[in-house]
Parts: C-alpha cells; structure tokens; sequence
C-alpha cells in the first residue's frame, strides 16, 4: 500500500496519546488469541464446539458471516434462541444490525440504535461498556424504562463488544434474548467474538480509509485541474512537486515539443525559480506579486499574479505553493478604462475650455450679444447685454424706466423676427442709454440658428451702437471739409510756385542774357584795350629799332620799361579774356590728332627768348613710341605753354624737365612739369588752381601775372576730359601733372 | 621814283589812325612802299587803283567792313590774286575762322607789333603764287610809268 500524501494522511492520525494513558501501557497491534482451554464445568463436547467457533472464525472475513456464525453458534451450542448482533461501523453515529438469530420481520432489519438517543439505556451499554439484563417488564413504567427492541417485552440480555486492553470504546453490541442472564461461557465468546470483529473492522476500516483517501486525492487532482490558475507545489530547493494541468502546460515540454515551445518552457522556469527563490517570500512567508511568463502555444506575453505560500509538514520539510492568476486580460481592461477615463478627462478639459472660450469671446465683444430662444425668452447676453437690458441694483425710478423700455424695444423686435420667414434681419432700434437716458439709436443684426432638423433654437442678435458711427460720419464731414480746405490750399500754393518757378525760369534766361552780355562786353572791352595798347607797343618796338634815329642808352632802357609793362598788361587783357571765353562756352573744342614730343618742342622753342635769358635748362623726356593724341592742339599747347611758363617764372636755379608717360589701360597720357623751383606749401596745393590766385598777394609781390594761368589750364583740362594736380615740396621744387584722354571726347 | 616801283606795294587797311600811321611809317621805314585806306569801300577804290601786292585788312570797319571788303575783292578779277590779311583786335573764336571763308589768306591778331607784322608781309610774298602779281605788278607798273 502506498503512503499516502501528508495532507490526506491526517485524516487517519492516530487518537491522541493522552487518552491511551488511561489503560495503561500500549502494547501493540493486537492478536487474536487462540484460547481453547475450557472453562468451568465445560466438557469434551464444549471443546470440541468452541473449536468449531474458531476454525469457522478462520476463513471468514466478512461481519456478516462472522456475526452469522456466532449468533448460529450460541443458539446451538449455549441454547439462546434469539440474538441480535450490533456494530458501529467507522465514521457512524449508529449501531446497525450485522447479524441475527432466531428473529425474523422487519423489526429486526430495521432496528438500529442511535449513538446520539443519549436515554437509551442501550446507548448507555455501549458508552460504558457495561452488560445489562432488561427482564420482562411488569409495569407500564417498566416498559418506559425498556430501550425499544425486536425482542419486545421480552426479557434480554446486553453486552457490549469491544477488545479490552487496546480500546475502551465498545465497537458493537451483543443483544441476547431470554431470562437467563450472565450464562459463564459467554466470557470466551464474547472475547473471541469481540477479537474476530475487531480484526475485520480494523481491516474494514483500513480499507475504506484508503479507499477514500485514493477518491479524495483523485476529487483533489480534479479540483486542482479544473482550477484555470497555474497552481504548483515546489519544495525547498524549487523542485516541482505537484503541478495542475494548466501549470503544465506553462512548465513542462516533452521531448516531442517544437525547440520554440521547449525554450518558452525553459525561460518559464527559469522566471518561476528566480520569483520563488527571492528573498521575500522567505521574508514575508506569502506574497503577491505580478510575473511575466511567455505563452509556450503563441509566444505571447503572459502577465500572472503570483501568489506564494509557505507550507511546512514535518514528513516532508518546507514547500512553496503557489497560484498564478492570469492577469493579462486584466490589466488590458483596466489599461483600457484608465485609457478611457482619461480620454474622457481630456474631452471634458477641453468642453469646458471650449464653452468657458466661447465665453469670453462673447464677453470680449465690445458690442452688446443677446441670445433669445424659440419662446423669445432670453437664454444668454454678455455684459453689455446686461448693462441695456438688466435693472441694477439700486437704480432710480427713472432708470428703471428706461431699462424697461429697452427691454421692450428688443423685445418687439424679436418678436417681429420669430413671426417672420426670414433667416436674418436687420433692423434700428431705439433705445436708450441705462445711466443717462440719452436716445441710443443702435443698429440690431439677428440671425436664426436652426437645429439639424431645421427646428428654431435660438436667436442670436447682436446689437451695434450707431452713435459712434453717426459722430464719425459727422467728424468724417468735418474732415472732408477741412481736407478740402487744406486741398484748395495746396492748389493755390502750386499755382504760386509754379508762378515762381516761372519767374525763375525767367531770370535765369535774364541771367544767362545777362553772362552772355558780360562775355560780350569783356570781349569788346579787351578789344577796345587792345587797339591803343598795340599802338603803345608798336611805338615803343619802333623807338627801340631806331625808326625816327638812334635813342640814347639811358632812353632806351626807359623804352624797354615801357615794352615790357606793355606787355604784361596784354597779357592781363589776354587771360582776362579767355576765361570770360570759356565761362561763356565761347571756346569750343578742335579735336585734331597730333604728338605730343612735337607740340613740346614747338612750345619749348616759342619760350626759347625767355629759357635763354633764365639760364636754366629745359630737358625733355619724352618715349619714342608715344602715340598720337586726339584732342585740342591749340588747349593743349596752351596748358603746356602756361605750366612751362610758370615753372621758368618760379624757378631760379637748376632745370626744368617735361616728360611724358602713357597709361595704356586708363588711356591716358600724363604729361609732367617738373622744376627746381620755389616749391608750393602742402596747405596751399588745393588753392592754386584757383582764379586769381597767387600765393603771394600783397601788393608787393615778388612775381608778376595775373594769377589766372593755372586757373584756366584746369579749366582747359577739364574741358578735354582729363585733370590737372600738383606735387610739390618747399624748397625743392613743383611737379606738375596733366592727364588727357588719348582719344578726346566729342 | 625808280625806287619806288621797285618796292613792294602794301594797302593798308585800318579805321584807326594812329595805328595805321604807325604800321604805314615802320613798313616804309622797312622798305614797303604804302597805300593807306580807313574803310572797306575806300580799300575796294585803292586796290583797283594800285593794284598792291597785299592788304593788310583790319576787319572791324566803318561803311563797309572787312569781311564784305574781303568778300569783293576776291570776287573781282582785278583784285583776286591779291593776298590778304586779316588784321584784328578781336581774338574772339569764330573770328579767325570768318575771315578765312570770307577769303583772307593769313590772320594776324592785334596787338602786333610792327616788326612781327613786317615778317608775316614777308612770308606771304616769299610763297611762289605771289611772284606772278609782282611780275604783273611789275609789268603794269612799266606800263602805267
């Protein structure tokens, strides 16, 4: 026989040692002793009887047989013609009959006693293990007295069943009928018939508990399997003792299983034992926790709650079992709700931010909004809605009275818009202001807001004050006025200096008449100088010559006097000329192509009497391969001509020397005048080009001229297109540069 | 007055006298010999009159002036051939370039002294086109003699 579980073990644990103390020492399993000897007055054919007894004890194992046996045995061998046997059979609360002899009818199948009729004195026999005789009873109260029995009135016999020195507890009873109480060879049987039912309800008894326990562990296993839940029995190391089906599945692969399946399994365990193995279920002895394990079938992931329990047993030491409680759906719920709820959480924010914005736009609208339902009744205006329509507290009778009459104004006019078919309405009302009473004409746009059904809701009108409009349209008048106003204005001012311009379009023509006159009269005047002037000098050349006979010396230096101051005056009137000639555009350009070494040379040799008379040298450095110009020859020579003229006039010791450079990529050739002269103040270089500009302008200036030489070489540059510029340093003298366009401008 | 046709004949034209007694006294004191005029139209009479070699002709004239002298002289047979010069105050643009297409042959501006105008007379005359009126001049001067 196998042992069976610890849990289902405890159900047949042995009775408390305490209670075995009171009969003394335990002495082990009983046996079935063979005593044959005979008792008192017993003879060979009692012996031989009792010997019967036992061999037919020996091949039976069932109570009934027994009981059978027994009861035929005492009637035949001890004369008792009826005898009832009784047995308390295991888990019982009743005795039931196993056996009878020499009674018959159903009050004999039927009859058992109740353990719990504490009354019955029958009851009271098996309690106490005590023998009773119950005589045929003489009175009604003996009858009382008398448990009920199939032997009736009858007198019987009771004696309990029970193996004495093991138990104290009867097993039975042993009810025997007829007068003759306590027969002496009754002691043997009872003993004998007491062991031989011990011993088969003992078995019995074995029997059936291992029975039950196989059925309960089977109900248990079912149990177990029915349970959705994982539920295992691990021992101390983590071994797996007890799985249910579902655990199985989660926990054990065969050899067969796909490697998938078989890792899934692997990875489980390995999840479970390091879940199990942690510290806290030591620490805590049960805990709930979630587990996350892989589903073999599908791969998918599982989420488990894992509850753990410590149970201990002394056969078998410490274990753990414990419930997985699939929580994947679960907790896919409750993240849906809480998805949901703050869904819904989010839909509410933004309703109410939404209405509370509405809100506000309709209060922040400076213009009053009513919003009317079907019945006319308003359902909604914003503040200055209120300030028309709403008495406030404290208001006079007249203001009142004017709120009222407000409220009658735009509650005609609603009217008039329900009644009608149209979709919006435009209208004036006149109203009047809440806190002065002043006329408050205002302009009232309505429209109609249809349901989906195309049912009326409402009414929403929104109200305009036209006073500003009105005051505008009368400031826009004033405006217009004045801006016309301000435009005749700016006519008559255009007009006006239109008419100026005219005056000075005018005078400019005057004056330039007026230059054109003064070039002519300069011109006239130089002529008019001239012509006495030439006959001055022609005089005096003739004088010199000889013409009316030889002067004497001192005469002809006094003549000489004269010549040159002739000539200087000439040379005044000349320049004088030319630059009232260029001022008045009377000089226009000759543009010929000419080279420039033989226009030098013409100028150096028409200077020649004055070079010679200066002792200074005049050298010329001009490049062999210097190309034609195209320009004024007469400006040029000019320029040339004045610049040659000064440096000779400014320069007492050393040279002078003119070269020439061209700059093929400026197209220009700069002509250089460079002396050993005087030289010219850095400060001063800017002014010279001046007209009339001398450096030295006190009256008794060291230098003659006019100081209008370098003044029109710049304007004769100029006019040809090129510049003229000075370099110069005092002391050691002046170079001076004029750059001309190789090709002349038209 | 052998002498005298032998000297080259110069007209004179000039409206102010000082200036056309000087120039006339320092061009017979150079050897010319001269015929003097104070208008155009008197210049036009003593060209055809004398047949010079050459005129001097101040522009700006009273009566007739220089250029519309210039202009007749050149338009007559008689006086064609004979140079002449302008003779100016007026140093104005323009002026030089009228003279010449009215038919003068050189430009002298005033002031000029009178040695310069004497070398100016003496390059015209030294051009090969002017010997043929001296010769004619010459032949004329023989005839009328």
């Amino acid at each position: 026989m196998p042992s069976p579980p610890a849990a289902l073990l405890a159900v047949g644990a042995p009775r408390p040692a305490a209670k075995r103390q009171r009969t003394g020492p335990y002495t082990g399993v009983p046996r079935v002793r063979v005593e044959v000897e005979a008792g008192p007055g017993d003879d060979g054919e009692l012996l031989s009887a009792r010997l019967r007894l036992l061999e037919g004890f020996v091949g039976r194992s069932e109570l009934a047989d027994c009981a059978q046996l027994a009861l035929q045995w005492l009637g035949e061998v001890l004369g008792i013609a009826q005898s009832i046997c009784l047995v308390r059979p295991a888990e019982e609360t009743s005795l039931f009959v196993i056996g009878t002899y020499g009674l018959t009818g159903s009050a004999v199948s039927r009859f058992s006693v109740s353990l719990e009729d504490w009354g019955n004195p029958l009851v009271t026999a098996f309690a106490n293990r005590k023998e009773f005789f119950f005589p045929a009873p003489h009175s009604a109260a003996d009858r009382k007295r008398r448990p009920a029995t199939p032997f009736e009135d009858s007198a019987f016999q009771v004696l309990p069943l029970g193996v004495s020195g093991f138990s104290e507890d009867a097993f039975g009873l042993l009810l025997l009928g007829g007068s003759t109480a306590f027969r002496p060879q009754l002691h043997w049987f009872t003993n004998v018939f007491s062991q031989k039912l011990d011993q088969i309800l003992r078995q019995q008894t074995l029997a059936d508990g291992d029975r039950k326990q196989g059925r309960e562990r089977s109900l248990l296993y079912n149990i177990i399997n029915a349970v959705t839940d994982p539920i295992l029995l691990t021992d101390a190391e983590g071994r797996l003792l007890i799985a249910n089906a579902r655990a199985l599945t989660l926990f054990t692969a065969s050899e067969e299983e796909s490697e998938g399946r078989r890792g899934a399994v692997r990875m489980n365990n390995m999840l479970l034992s390091s879940a199990l193995s942690s510290k806290a279920i030591e620490e805590t002895g049960a805990t709930r926790r979630e587990l996350l394990l892989v589903n073999p079938v599908d791969g998918s992931d599982l989420v488990f709650e894992l509850l753990s329990t410590i149970t201990e047993d002394a056969r078998q030491g410490s274990g753990v079992v414990s419930i997985l409680r699939n929580v994947t759906d679960l907790r896919r719920a409750s993240e849906e709700i809480e998805e949901n709820y703050r869904k819904m959480r989010i839909a509410e924010v933004q309703a109410r931010a939404e209405s509370d914005r509405l809100n506000l736009i309709i209060d922040s609208v400076a213009d009053p909004i009513v919003v009317t339902d079907a019945a006319g009744a308003t359902s909604m205006m914003n503040e200055p809605a209120e300030r028309l329509f709403t008495i406030p507290l404290q208001a006079s009778e007249i203001e009142q009275r004017w709120v009222q009459n407000n409220d009658a104004h735009f509650s005609s006019f609603i009217a008039g818009m329900l009644v009608s078919a149209d979709q919006r309405r435009v209208g004036e009302i006149g109203l009047s202001d809440p806190k002065t009473g002043e006329a408050m004409p205002v302009e009232a746009i309505a429209g109609k807001i249809l349901s989906e059904h195309g049912e009326l809701t409402a009414v929403v009108t929104i109200l305009h004050d036209r006073r500003e409009a009105i005051e505008k349209a009368l400031l826009y008048e004033q405006l217009k006025q004045a801006s016309d106003e301000l435009e005749r204005k700016i006519q008559a001012a255009t007009a006006d200096i239109a008419h100026q311009n005219e005056l000075l379009r005018r005078q400019a023509i005057e004056l330039e008449q007026a230059s054109a006159l003064k070039s002519q009269f300069l011109a006239n005047m130089s002529h008019e100088f001239r012509t006495p002037l030439n006959a001055m000098l022609g005089y005096t050349s003739m004088l010199l010559q000889g013409v009316a006979g030889e002067c004497e010396p001192p005469v002809k230096r006094q003549l000489g006097r004269i010549e040159s101051n002739g000539r200087h005056l000439l040379t005044i009137i000349n320049e004088i000329l030319d630059i009232s000639r260029i001022e008045a555009g009377r000089m226009p350009l000759q543009l010929s192509t000419f080279r420039i070494p033989e226009l030098v040379s013409e100028v150096k040799s028409e200077l020649e009497p004055i070079i010679m008379r200066s002792k200074l040298s005049v050298t010329l450095q001009l490049p062999k391969d210097l190309v034609p110009i195209s320009s004024d020859r007469q400006k040029v020579k000019q320029i040339i001509l004045n610049l040659l003229s000064n440096s000779l006039k400014f320069t007492h010791h050393g040279g002078i020397v003119i070269a020439a450079k061209r700059n093929v990529k400026e197209r220009t050739v700069t002509l250089s005048v460079t002396d050993t002269g005087i030289g010219i103040a850095s400060a001063d270089q800017d002014g010279i080009f001046e007209d009339f500009r001398q450096l030295d302008n006190s009256p008794t200036r060291a230098y003659g001229g006019t100081g209008l030489g370098l003044s029109i070489c710049r304007r004769l540059a100029q006019m040809l297109g090129g510049r003229i510029s000075v370099q110069s340093q005092v002391g050691k003298g002046s170079t001076f540069l004029v750059t001309l366009p190789t090709k002349g401008r038209k | 007055m052998t002498t005298k046709s032998l000297r080259p004949r110069v007209l004179l034209v000039d409206d102010y006298p000082d200036a056309r007694e000087m120039y006339s006294e320092y061009l017979e004191f150079s050897g010319f010999d001269v015929v003097e005029a104070g208008n155009g139209m008197e210049a036009l009479q003593r060209a055809v009159d004398t047949t010079p070699d050459i005129i001097l002709m101040d522009l700006s004239l009273p009566v007739m002036d220089g250029w519309e002298a210039t202009r007749r002289l050149k338009a007559d047979q008689r006086t064609k051939a004979i140079p002449v010069v302008a003779l100016t105050g007026h140093a104005l643009a323009g002026i030089s370039e009228g003279a010449k297409q009215a038919g003068c042959d050189a430009f002298v501006t005033k002031p000029c002294l009178p040695e310069d105008l004497v070398r100016e007379i003496r390059k015209i005359l030294d051009r090969p086109s002017s010997s043929t009126a001296k010769a004619r001049r010459s032949g004329k001067h023989a005839k009328t003699s």
